[in-house]
C-alpha cells in the first residue's frame, strides 16, 4: 500500500492539472462528472485518498457539497482537494451530479481486517454502554445505508473511514456535523480499526432507502 | 370499553405498585455528578441536544417533559425485556438505580419546541380523536388518560411533542413490542385494545396531531 504522503502528491499533481482543464473555456461537452471521477475513481466507486460516492444518499451528499463550497467541512483533506472542486458547482449541476451519483450500483472496499468485523460488528450494532459508545445502527441502520441526510457507511474504504473519524476527534469538520463529532470523540484507535474494518467489509446488496 | 373502568381495575394498580416498588427506593442515593453529565450527553447524542427526539434510521422519541414514572419504567421494561427494543436494552441494562431516577427528573425538566415534521393536514382529525375517541370501535378519548395538553400523568406517558413517525411505529407494533412477559403484567396493557381498535389512518391522524403539542 502507498503512503498517504505518497497518495496525497498524486492527487494534487492530478487536480493541478485537472484545475488547469477547468479554467480553460468550456467545451461543447459538459465533462461534470468526468471531473469527480479522475479523484472519485471509475464509476465513483472510490479511489485512494477520495471516498465512494457511488449509491451514497442524495441528501448526504448535497449537504457535503454545500458545506466544502462554504469551507465548513475543513479537514486538510478537504481543503486540499475539495473546495476548489466544489467552488464553482452551480445549484443546478449540484443536483444533477448527486442524482447522477445517489443512482449509482456500488462495489464495497472489502479492505478491512477481517479478523476484526466481529468486533466491529457488536459497536455498531450495540455500541458499549458503560463508556457511553452509541449503537451506530440507531441511525446508519441495520445494513449501514443511511438515510436522507445520514449517510450509508457500507462498503467505503477502511482508509477513509478512520480518516473521517480522527479528523472529527481532531476538531476539523464540525460545522453541522452533529452528533458525529461527539460520537467519534469517545471512541478509542482500536474501537475506530474495528468499526472501520467491519463497515469496509460490509456488502449490502439491496437498494439503499 | 370505559377508561374509568380500565383505570380502576385491579390490574393496572398491581402494575403500577409493582413498578413504583422497584424504583422507589433509588432517590434516597445521588448519581455522581461526573457520570451522569457524561451519561446525559450520551442519551442526547441520540435523543437530541434539549431531549427533542431526532430522525436517526428508526425514529429516536422525544424525551423532554416525559413523565419521570413513565420513564423510569420504560427504562426497566427494556432491562426486564417487558419492551423489546435492542438499541435500548443495551443502552439500559447499564443503568444503576440512582442513574434511571436522575435521568428521569432531568429529562422532565427540558421544554424545547416539538421537533415537528408530521402532516399537519391530518392534525384536525387527530384532534377530534384525541379529545372524543371513535365511539364505533369503543376507542375512549385519549385525553381521558394522557389529559387534554397530552401532558402525560405518573406511568401514563407524555405525547405532546412526541415524533408522530415514532407514535405512528409504538401503536402499529403494540403487540410485538410491549407487555411481553406474561407472568409480569404492567401499564402496556391498558393501552392494547386501545391500539387495536384504531385504523392506520386514524392513528396516522392522532399521531400527527400530538406531535404538534407543545
Ligand atoms: C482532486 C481530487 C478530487 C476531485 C477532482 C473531486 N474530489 Fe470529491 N473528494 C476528494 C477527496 C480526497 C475527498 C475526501 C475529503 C475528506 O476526507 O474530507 C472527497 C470528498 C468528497 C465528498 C464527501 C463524501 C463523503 O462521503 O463525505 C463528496 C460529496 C465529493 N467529494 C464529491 C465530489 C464531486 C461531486 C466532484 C466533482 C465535481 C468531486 N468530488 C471532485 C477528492 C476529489
Ligand atoms: C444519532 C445519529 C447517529 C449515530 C448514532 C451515529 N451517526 Fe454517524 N452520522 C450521523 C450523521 C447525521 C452524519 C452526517 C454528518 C455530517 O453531515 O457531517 C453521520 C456521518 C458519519 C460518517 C461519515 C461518512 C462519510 O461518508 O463521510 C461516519 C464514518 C459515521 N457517521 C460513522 C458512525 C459510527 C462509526 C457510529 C457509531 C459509533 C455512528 N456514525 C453513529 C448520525 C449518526
Ligand atoms: C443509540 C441511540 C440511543 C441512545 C444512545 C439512547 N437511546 Fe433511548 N431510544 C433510542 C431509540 C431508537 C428508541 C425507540 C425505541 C422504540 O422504538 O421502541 C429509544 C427509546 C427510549 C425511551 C422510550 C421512550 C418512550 O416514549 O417510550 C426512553 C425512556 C429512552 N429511550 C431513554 C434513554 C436514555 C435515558 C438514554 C441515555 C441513558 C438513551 N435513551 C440513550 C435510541 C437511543
Ligand atoms: C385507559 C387509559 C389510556 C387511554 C384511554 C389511552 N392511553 Fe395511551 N397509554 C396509556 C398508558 C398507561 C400507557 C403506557 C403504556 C406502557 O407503559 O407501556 C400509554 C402509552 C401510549 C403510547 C406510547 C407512548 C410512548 O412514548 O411510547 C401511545 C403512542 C399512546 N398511549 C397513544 C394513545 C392514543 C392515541 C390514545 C387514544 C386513541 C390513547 N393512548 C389512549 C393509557 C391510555
Amino acid at each position: 500500500m502507498r503512503s498517504r504522503l505518497a497518495e496525497a502528491l498524486l492527487i494534487a499533481a492530478a487536480s493541478t492539472i485537472l484545475f488547469a482543464g477547468l479554467a480553460s473555456p468550456a467545451g461543447a461537452e459538459d465533462p461534470a462528472i468526468g471531473n469527480c471521477t479522475w479523484c472519485h475513481g471509475g464509476g465513483a466507486q472510490g479511489y485512494l485518498p477520495a471516498p465512494r460516492l457511488a449509491g451514497q444518499q442524495r441528501a448526504y451528499l448535497r449537504a457535503q457539497l454545500e458545506r466544502f463550497r462554504m469551507h465548513g467541512r475543513d479537514a486538510p483533506a478537504s481543503i486540499q482537494f475539495m473546495w476548489a472542486a466544489a467552488e464553482n458547482l452551480s445549484d443546478g449541476r449540484m443536483r444533477a451530479l448527486t442524482d447522477y451519483l445517489a443512482a449509482l450500483d456500488t462495489k464495497p472496499a472489502m479492505d478491512g481486517n477481517p479478523a476484526l468485523e466481529g468486533r466491529g460488528r457488536d459497536i455498531y450494532q450495540n455500541g458499549v454502554a458503560d463508556e457511553n459508545i452509541v449503537a451506530c445502527v440507531a441511525c446508519h441502520g441495520p445494513h449501514a445505508t443511511g438515510v436522507g441526510a445520514i449517510p450509508r457507511l457500507d462498503g467505503l474504504s477502511h482508509s477513509y473511514l478512520v480518516r473521517r473519524l480522527t479528523d472529527w476527534q481532531n476538531g476539523y469538520n464540525r460545522a453541522g456535523a452533529t452528533p458525529m463529532p461527539h460520537i467519534a470523540g469517545n471512541l478509542s484507535p482500536d474501537q475506530i480499526d474495528a468499526l472501520s474494518s467491519y463497515l469496509s467489509n460490509t456488502r449490502y446488496a439491496g437498494a439503499a432507502r | 370499553m370505559k377508561a374509568k373502568a380500565i383505570l380502576q381495575s385491579g390490574k393496572l394498580f398491581a402494575a403500577l405498585g409493582a413498578a413504583s416498588a422497584t424504583t422507589a427506593h433509588a432517590d434516597d442515593k445521588q448519581a455522581p455528578p461526573r457520570e451522569f453529565a457524561a451519561k446525559v450527553h450520551y442519551c442526547t447524542t441520540c435523543h437530541g441536544v434539549s431531549g427533542q427526539g431526532f430522525r436517526g434510521f428508526y425514529p429516536i422519541p422525544r424525551l423532554a417533559g416525559q413523565q419521570p414514572d413513565y420513564m423510569k419504567n420504560q427504562l426497566l421494561a427494556f432491562t426486564q425485556k417487558r419492551r423489546t427494543n435492542t438499541i435500548m436494552f443495551s443502552v439500559a441494562h447499564v443503568l444503576s438505580p440512582e442513574m434511571l431516577s436522575a435521568l428521569s427528573s432531568h429529562f422532565n425538566k427540558l421544554d424545547p419546541k416539538p421537533l415537528g415534521g408530521g402532516p399537519a393536514r391530518l392534525a384536525s382529525e387527530g384532534k377530534t380523536i384525541f379529545t372524543q375517541g371513535v365511539s364505533a370501535t369503543n376507542v375512549p378519548a385519549c385525553a381521558t388518560c394522557h389529559g387534554d395538553t397530552a401532558a402525560g400523568n405518573g406511568e401514563i406517558p407524555r405525547l405532546a411533542g412526541q415524533l408522530s413517525d415514532y407514535v405512528v411505529a409504538k401503536l402499529a407494533n403494540w403487540d410485538k413490542e410491549r407487555g411481553q412477559i406474561a407472568s409480569q403484567p404492567d401499564a402496556s396493557a391498558l393501552m392494547e385494545p386501545i391500539a387495536h381498535g384504531l385504523t392506520p389512518d386514524q392513528i396516522k391522524a392522532v399521531a400527527a396531531y400530538v406531535s404538534t403539542l407543545e
